[in-house]
This record gives structure tokens, C-alpha cells and sequence, in this order.
């Protein structure tokens, strides 16, 4: 029992940990389609440390909210992490988590971030906040939608369960409603985790930023924890994205032979859909936004479809 | 699309290595010495906040091209930042006009510690052509604790990137 609930938690750790690991593959995939040579993959890790290491500067006019969003960022993050089944369907709190409370606990992160944004008073952090509002009210209708789609089809919303369902449907990946909720929940996954082409997490100038302009007032400890968050909000995304959609692999036990082979199945379809996020942040320019919209909605659409279609193929 | 993805596949990693001339070959002794001494302090990774003083932009053209795919920046850990917060390095060129100089003061305030400031070009250095005009308070030492100062109208990217990684390795 004891050992059970450990590996339980060991894949919380590969979660926590494995983030900025999946930040840094990211960036490297991208400097070498730029033809650069890049950062090592585990330059994230050396800011975090650094960050963790350095002063704070806090400005007079922040409250409590500043002080406290970096932990609930990261606090909501690990929370998820103990619901969302990465390595093995055994997750610690599935069996009171399902996927609409995983997603609001993302909102839930997002929302503090927007009032940590606009706490500073700073112009620059108002713009964020407002945006990334206007983005997460744009994209939560397609993130339910598109969920319902899945989880009308496994006939519940627990995650694992779904899993659990998915993985014993061979045509899973010929179904239409799979296909178009995948495409669906992907770019809403975009969206969330602020990549492009909604926003430009590699950008240094101010007007076209949404998340980085919601954190331009962190410093120190406060910027590592929010930059740790974010990579798990990634990480964890893609997990979604992996282990919902594409199911095989995931180990049903908690055999150690299962879970090997989960892990090396998911480190390759985390690889994929990493290399997929490269190619695509650099073959897109960034929306205007006023397209953004436009973009969500066809999700929106698509998601839809994808919920329609179980009435008609189930 | 299609025409882009055969450019990128075409296309080499096109990242000089530090080893052609011997201004390289001093920097690539320097990055060796740094990675060994002084990396530790702030752990390979260091963020830039460039702050222009009142430059004649010279300056930030070389400063920009370390960005680009020949320097490649990045590969160092090196990276630019949109806030002095994020920053450990200020990089300031230009003579401190007068309007400049408040700002660059509270950017420096806003920077959490440690931090270093590099100095770069001959108006930061001692205000070059610009010197004794009466927008100009002064260089940027005149104004906020300079660590390292790269000299040249404009410098190098390469000095420039000299200049970071000795401010990196200067001990405090």
C-alpha cells in the first residue's frame, strides 16, 4: 500500500520536474529551425536556480494578492499534477478530480495571475490582464465543449476512467469526433499556455504580450515560481493532449515493467507534440488580436462538431 | 509554406564557433574561464535588460546582432528581458542625457541584486563625440556603479559579448 501511494506521487515529481525539461526541448527544437545553435535543454533549470538564488524588488504599491499568486500558481499546478494520469491511471486524487475540476483549477491560476497583474498598476501589467481575460473567457467554452466531446463518448469525466476506456478502442484514431476534438483542444492548449500563434513567450516587446506582460513586475523567487508553474501548465497540457487523445502506453498498473514502459512512451509522444509546437510557432507569425477570435472560434466550432458527431458515430 | 520548411531543412546551423581568429580564441579562452570561476555565482544563465541613455542607436545594432543566428546569444544562457526585475545585467549605451538619467537610476533600482552593469561603446565610456553638450549629464558611471566598460564606436558583438562574460566573472 505504502509503496503503491509512492509511485503515486513519484509521477507528481515527474511532473514537477520534468517541466522545465520540456520548456528547454521546446526552445532547443526552435533555435535549431532558426539555424541557431540554442541553449542547452536544461537552461531552464539554471534560471530557476539563479532566480530562486536572487533578491526581490517588490514594488510599495502591491498587495497580498502579488505575494500570494506565485504559490497558488504553483500550488494549483501540483494540485493538478495529482490528477491528470501521465504515467499510470493510479493517480493520487482521481477519484475526486475529474477533468472540469483540472480545468478550473488552470482558471483558477489564471484568474490570480490577472489580478497580480493589474496589483503593480502598472500599465504594462493592466494590458495583460485584460487580454489574457479577454483570451481564457474566449477559450473556456471550447475547453468544456471539447472535453464534453471526450468524455460523452467514455461516458464520464474522470480521467482515468477515460483513459481506461480509450485505451481498449483500437479505431479510436479514426473516429472523426476524436480527430476534430483533438484539433479542437489543441489549439485551446495554445491559447492556454500562451504559445503562438496566440502569444509570443519568446517576445521582448511589451505591446504584444499577454502572459509575459502580466509578470513583468516579478522578480527573484516570485519570477522562478511563475515560470515553474507555467512549464507545468505546458507540461501538463501536453500530457492531456498525449494521453487522452493517443491512450496506448499508459500503464493501467502499477507494475514496474508497465511503468517503465509508460515512461518511455510518454517521453516519446511528449517529443512529438513538442516538436509539433516548434514547427508551428516557427511557421506562424503571431495573431493580430483581434484574430485571436477568430482562431477560437473555429476551435470552438470544431469542438462542437466533435460533439455532434457522437450522436451520429459514436 | 512549403518553400519555408525546404529553406529551414536546407539551412545549417550557421552559429560561428569561437575558434576562427584570435579575438575568438581569447573569448573562447574567457568563456572557459568563466564557466570554471564565475558561471557559479549566477549559474550560466544571466538576463539582459538593454537600456539606452540617450544612444545614438549605433550601438543597439551591434547589440542586436547578438541575437541573431551567428552569435546566437542564447547558447550561453544569455538572454534579453522586456524588465529590469527579470534582469541580473543592465547593458547601457549612450552618454546619460538629461531625461535619461532619472529613468536609468530607477532601472537600476528595480534591478534585484546581484546585478552588474555593462557600459558599452565610447559615449557610455566617457561620452564620446557628445562630451560637454548640455543635454548630456555625463558617461553612465557618472550615474550608476559601471562594472565592465566596452570600449569602440560602436564595439564588436563579439567585444560586446566579451565585455558581459568579464562583467559575469568580476568578483563582488
Amino acid at each position: 500500500m505504502l509503496v503503491e501511494v509512492i509511485i503515486e506521487f513519484v509521477q507528481t515529481l515527474a511532473v514537477a520536474l520534468g517541466a522545465p525539461l520540456l520548456v528547454g526541448f521546446v526552445r532547443k527544437m526552435k533555435a535549431r529551425l532558426q539555424g541557431r545553435r540554442g541553449a542547452p535543454v536544461v537552461q531552464p533549470y539554471r534560471d530557476l536556480r539563479k532566480w530562486l538564488a536572487k533578491d526581490v524588488v517588490l514594488s510599495e504599491n502591491t498587495s497580498w494578492i502579488f505575494r500570494f499568486t506565485p504559490y497558488l500558481l504553483v500550488a494549483t499546478m501540483l494540485l493538478s499534477a495529482l490528477i491528470v494520469p501521465v504515467l499510470t491511471t493510479h493517480t493520487p486524487l482521481g477519484f475526486m478530480g475529474n477533468i472540469i475540476v483540472l480545468m478550473y483549477l488552470f482558471l483558477l491560476g489564471t484568474f490570480f495571475l490577472a489580478l497580480a497583474g493589474l496589483d503593480a498598476g502598472s500599465a504594462f501589467g493592466g494590458m495583460g490582464s485584460s487580454r489574457a481575460m479577454a483570451i481564457a473567457a474566449l477559450a473556456e467554452p471550447t475547453v468544456m465543449i471539447a472535453i464534453f466531446a471526450i468524455a460523452l463518448r467514455a461516458g464520464t469525466t474522470r480521467l482515468d476512467h477515460i483513459i481506461v476506456h480509450y485505451s481498449a478502442d483500437g479505431l479510436l484514431v479514426l473516429n472523426p469526433g476524436h480527430l476534430l476534438a483533438f484539433v479542437a483542444f489543441f489549439i485551446v492548449a495554445l491559447a492556454e499556455t500562451g504559445r503562438l500563434p496566440v502569444d509570443n513567450p519568446a517576445t521582448h516587446l511589451e505591446l504584444t504580450m499577454i502572459h509575459e506582460a502580466m509578470v513583468l513586475e516579478y522578480s527573484g523567487r516570485y519570477l522562478a515560481l511563475i515560470e515553474w508553474a507555467a512549464a507545468m501548465k505546458l507540461f501538463l497540457f501536453l500530457t492531456l493532449l498525449a494521453n487522452l487523445f493517443f491512450p496506448w502506453g499508459v500503464a493501467p498498473s502499477l507494475a514496474p515493467a508497465a511503468l517503465v514502459v509508460a515512461l518511455v512512451v510518454l517521453v516519446a509522444k511528449l517529443s512529438v507534440l513538442a516538436t509539433g509546437v516548434a514547427l508551428l510557432e516557427t511557421a506562424l507569425a503571431k495573431l493580430r488580436l483581434f484574430r485571436v477570435p477568430e482562431l477560437l472560434s473555429g476551435s470552438f466550432l470544431m469542438a462542437l462538431l466533435a460533439v455532434v458527431s457522437f450522436f451520429f458515430v459514436a | 509554406m512549403v518553400s519555408l520548411w525546404r529553406k529551414i531543412w536546407k539551412t545549417p546551423v550557421v552559429t560561428e564557433p569561437f575558434i576562427n581568429s584570435d579575438a575568438a580564441a581569447a573569448i573562447e579562452a574567457l568563456t572557459r574561464q568563466v564557466e570554471a570561476a564565475a558561471f557559479a555565482r549566477l549559474g550560466r544563465s544571466l538576463h539582459i535588460r538593454q537600456v539606452d541613455a540617450g544612444s545614438c542607436n549605433g550601438c543597439e545594432l551591434e547589440i542586436g546582432a547578438l541575437n541573431s543566428p551567428y552569435y546566437d546569444l542564447e547558447q550561453f544562457g544569455l538572454h534579453f528581458v522586456a524588465s529590469p526585475r527579470h534582469a541580473d545585467c543592465l547593458l547601457v549605451t549612450g552618454p546619460v542625457t538629461r531625461n535619461m538619467a532619472d529613468a536609468l537610476r530607477r532601472t537600476y533600482e528595480a534591478t534585484p541584486s546581484p546585478k552588474i552593469v555593462v557600459a558599452v561603446g565610447d559615449c557610455a565610456q566617457n561620452c564620446g563625440i557628445f562630451a560637454g553638450g548640455y543635454g548630456v549629464v555625463g558617461p553612465v558611471s557618472a550615474v550608476i556603479p559601471v562594472d565592465i566598460v566596452v570600449s569602440g564606436c560602436p564595439p564588436a558583438p563579439r567585444a560586446i559579448l566579451a565585455g558581459i562574460l568579464a562583467a559575469m566573472e568580476k568578483p563582488r
